[in-house]
């Protein structure tokens, strides 16, 4: 499985974690991810520790994560950024829409 | 005994009418249909006729053999694969060879085992069902691509139209496009405004295909409508963003990046929104100032959300903007290693021709990943004196028979409104119904945008213009000019126009006024006109373009005539 999904023991907060290439290929997984959830969590987490790559369809799911979850009034956070994910994200801005870290 | 497979048509092509009848007696029990032919011409005949799915073939028969049968049968098949068994009591390996050589699939030898042949029928039959879906399925895929390329070759067609019926073409342009590119994304258009300012979009949507190439037509729209109606870089943001906010899918945004050079102010504003970084070449000193994203792409943002701010960098004559899109750095090599933004960096100091930069980047390109890609966009345009450009005229479609000749009509527009929204447009667009003004449309046009943002910039919100006096204060100067836009609560800008006859022809006589402080006049109107001096364009523009430009009111109020003969 290249994206993983934990959610917290309270349900509160939902971890993405991707593995590999971002990109179209993970469309499928990515939004199953969080749309499979019963319950909407209060926060997201989108670990991108073991992501090698990220291409701009990668931006578009995040996106619709955002979206998912609740567009101006989401809560989330993509962590573990390595530095080239991070320009990546820079140079489109992302840091306006979402907490990169 | 009957397999779960649907019944087979079998052809048996014997000579012998006793093996003939045992071996159908044998297949018929299998539950298939079953065909006789007594030598290898008649098996022809018969499977040309009937279509058998299989056939068992003696391999010695009279008039025709075996051999030959299978032949003619296999090349009449064509893709379909039509199994054939050759029947055979020769026993050397040679002569069986020779049955599979002819084209056969598999030799049963006499005398005949009703359960090998059973089992190779069906093992036989497998093999035909096999072949059949590899064979409808790449008619299938044929088909699809024979559609798609067919929809892709209108597709490009309909939008060169539209990428191209701009200004890509002027002298002062250069840029290189991968003929696909726009199936990748990527959208390049440039247009002149009524002022003969040019307005350049290099724009890469989310996604490849006809997905991504479907929202260059409304960006198109917008980006030509617009700045052929002399509205400014934030205005056409707006409409932009707003309509691809509407139209696309919450994962699919364009990064752009929109620029506005003007060859009469020598200046370029520039918006960027997600691209790679472009580069402003000065062409005395070599140095390229970075021309970084500031702004989410668009469609990704509400219209409430959406930010316009542009940033503008002066320039001189034979200075440059380049422009690129992900592609260019995006291009990695065996290893997954992108070009990146130092390699790309390297290319320019490289560099020693400018109008070889292209050509060096793509070298460098190709040595890095050993082999062209293609799905990039670069393109470079020079600040160049206005008489260089012929920027086509206007097309207008009325008759003329309606123009308007005596009229007056007076705008005042207040705080509120001078904060978002740029007038001008408008009242162009109404002056332009006077027929007699519009073969000077373009003067016209930047006349009254000097006026407007100088009661504007220098009267409402009382800059100095003496700040642009160099680079680093120009960038004050527009930073400091978005600040007090951002906090102003009053003040007004007022137009007055006035048309009337005049002779054969007419008058036109513009007055703008506003809130501000006033200037010096005596002074400002002493100073030489320099070209050079980035400060002041503004007055000596006025007065070289219109008639009689005069100024009262402690500077206060500005007045300016247009006059035209009678058309022909």
């Amino acid at each position: 499985m290249s994206v993983v999904t934990e959610v917290s023991p309270d349900g509160h907060k939902l971890t993405i974690s991707i593995k590999g290439r971002f990109d179209f290929g993970r469309h499928q997984e990515f939004r199953e991810s969080y749309e499979r959830l019963h319950k909407k969590p209060d926060s997201i987490v989108v670990d991108l520790k073991e992501a090698t790559y990220l291409d701009s369809s990668a931006l578009g799911m995040l996106l619709l994560l955002r979206d998912h979850a609740g567009g101006d009034q989401s809560d989330i956070r993509v962590v573990n950024s390595s530095s080239d994910v991070k320009k990546i994200l820079a140079i489109s801005n992302f840091d306006k829409l979402f907490d990169i870290s | 005994m009957q397999s779960s497979s649907e019944p087979l048509t079998v052809l048996i092509a014997e000579d012998s009418a006793a093996d003939r009848l045992l071996l159908s007696t044998i297949v018929r029990r299998q539950g298939h249909h079953v065909l006789t032919a007594a030598d290898g011409a008649e098996a022809v005949d018969v499977y040309l006729e009937q279509r058998p799915h299989l056939v068992l073939m003696d391999a010695m028969m009279p008039v025709m053999d075996g051999f030959e049968a299978a032949q003619k049968i296999k090349q009449l098949a064509g893709d379909q694969l039509v199994p054939i068994i050759f029947l055979t009591s020769l026993t050397e390996s040679e002569a069986l060879a020779r049955c599979l050589e002819a084209g056969g699939d598999d030799f049963l030898a006499k005398p005949y085992n009703q359960v090998i042949l059973t089992a190779k029928i069906k093992a036989m039959d497998r093999l035909r069902r096999l072949q059949a879906t590899v064979v409808e399925q790449r008619d299938q895929i044929a088909r699809h691509h024979d559609y798609l390329l067919n929809e892709q070759r209108v597709a490009k067609a309909v939008f060169d139209k539209i990428a191209h019926s701009g200004c890509l073409s002027a002298p002062n342009i250069r840029y290189l496009q991968s003929p696909y590119a726009l199936f990748n994304g990527d959208l390049l258009l440039a247009a002149f405004n009524p002022a003969g300012d040019m307005h350049i979009l290099l724009g890469d949507f989310t996604g490849h295909g006809l997905p991504a190439a479907v929202g260059a037509m409304p960006l198109a729209e917008v980006f030509y409508g617009m700045t052929a109606k002399g509205y400014g870089l934030a205005q056409i943001l707006r409409e932009m963003n707003a309509k691809l906010k509407r139209i696309l899918p919450v994962d699919m945004f364009c990064c752009a990046t929109l620029l506005c050079l003007s060859f009469q102010r020598c200046t370029v504003e520039i918006w960027n929104g997600g691209m790679p970084d472009g580069y402003l070449h000065d062409s005395l000193s070599g140095v390229r100032t970075p021309l970084p994203a500031r702004h989410l792409p668009l469609g990704v943002l509400t219209p409430q959300l959406f930010d316009d701010r542009t940033e503008v960098h002066p320039m001189s004559l034979g200075d440059r903007v380049f422009l690129l899109s992900d592609g260019v750095i995006e291009t990695s090599d065996r290893d997954d290693q992108p070009f990146g933004v130092e390699r790309l960096q390297q290319v320019f100091s490289a560099n020693r021709e400018p109008d070889r930069l292209f050509e060096d980047i793509q070298q460098a390109l190709l040595d890095f990943r050993g082999e062209a890609r293609d799905d990039f966009s670069m393109v470079e345009v020079r600040l160049v004196a206005p008489t260089q450009l012929n920027p086509p005229p206007p097309v207008y479609s009325d008759s003329g028979q309606s123009s308007p000749l005596d009229w007056s009509v007076s705008f005042e527009f207040r705080a509120q409104t001078l904060k978002r929204f740029n007038p001008m447009p408008y009242l162009l667009q109404l002056l332009l119904e006077v027929h007699g003004l519009r073969a000077q449309s373009g003067a016209l046009y930047s006349v009254m945008s000097e006026l407007y943002s100088n009661a504007l910039d220098h009267g409402v919100l009382g800059l100095d213009s003496s700040l642009k006096r160099d680079a680093a204060g120009f960038a004050r100067y527009y930073r400091e000019r978005n600040t007090r836009l951002d906090e102003l609560s009053d003040g007004y800008v007022r137009v007055h126009l006035h048309v009337s006859p005049n002779g054969e022809g007419g008058r036109l006589a513009i007055e703008v006024e506003d809130s501000g402080e006033g200037f010096d006049v005596a002074r400002v109107l002493a100073r030489p006109v320099d070209s050079d001096r980035l400060s002041g364009r503004g007055v000596s523009l006025v007065r070289q373009l219109s008639h009689q430009a005069s100024w009262s009111d402690d500077g206060r109020s500005a007045r300016v005539e247009f006059f035209w003969e009678a058309l022909a």
